[in-house]
């Protein structure tokens, strides 16, 4: 099992803020992909350039492989300062 | 004999809602502290206009843990390229009105080079690679503010 969550716009725009996977994809890609077939605003504000990824709070791209226990993280390009 | 080796704490680190005392953090960055020559400060703060909108107040959403993991990394990461002493950084999170605290970045370092680079090096990687999100009440409406090339631009330039 995988935890999902989203935040910022993601989370408003998705209306979800957290979710759970009983199976775990292979990697950040796949579950973006699964995530993505949803419906079509979900495969829109999933995009690679849209929503960023961090598996157990550190900064991955969509070849980052999943675990078990994994939780995982998309959100929007970060805006602090 | 095995001797105790306190290592100081050289990175603070906080996410807050509160506001921050500058002269405060200024104190914690002195006391006992004879070998750092230089001292430099960051503050930003919540401006009026956005893009040409009236801005009337901001509320900043982070990811707790991931921010304070990922400030504690660009820390270490500025220390390691120049050497400084303590790096204080506190974020505030919640809604903040106009002219408010947003974000302090203090370095202490033995020379002021030193010092504003790493200050400035903290500001960008805080700025492209800490899990922070600003949303802006304008005179029209609410808006999530987009990230800006140039804020990359200029993370991109220290590597």
């Amino acid at each position: 099992m995988i935890k999902v969550l989203f935040f910022a716009q993601l989370r408003e725009v998705l209306s979800c803020s957290s979710l759970q996977l009983e199976s775990v994809p292979r990697t950040v890609g796949e579950l973006r992909q699964h995530l993505s077939e949803k419906n079509p605003l979900w495969a829109e504000w999933l995009s690679a350039d849209k929503a960023l990824s961090a598996v157990n709070q550190t900064m991955v791209d969509d070849l980052a492989v999943l675990k078990n226990g994994d939780d995982v993280a998309f959100f929007p390009p970060v805006t602090g300062g | 004999m095995n001797e105790l080796v306190v290592k100081p704490k050289l990175n603070y680190i906080k996410v807050q809602e509160a506001d921050f005392d500058q002269q405060q953090q200024y104190l914690s960055l002195t006391a006992n502290n004879e070998q750092d020559g230089a001292v430099v400060t960051f503050v930003g703060l919540v401006r009026d206009r956005n893009e040409g909108k009236q801005v009337v107040s901001l509320t900043l959403e982070h990811y707790p843990g991931m921010t304070e993991k990922s400030l504690e990394e660009i820390a270490d990461e500025a220390r390691e390229k120049w050497g400084v002493g303590q790096i204080r950084i506190i974020h505030r999170v919640g809604k903040l009105s106009l002219g408010e605290q947003i974000v302090y970045v203090g370095v202490a370092a033995k020379h002021r080079r030193a010092a504003f680079h790493a200050a400035e090096f903290v500001m960008d990687f805080l700025k492209t690679r800490a899990p922070f999100w600003k949303k802006e009440s304008t005179v029209d409406g609410d808006r999530w503010i987009e990230a800006k090339t140039s804020d990359q631009v200029a993370a991109d330039q220290w590597s």
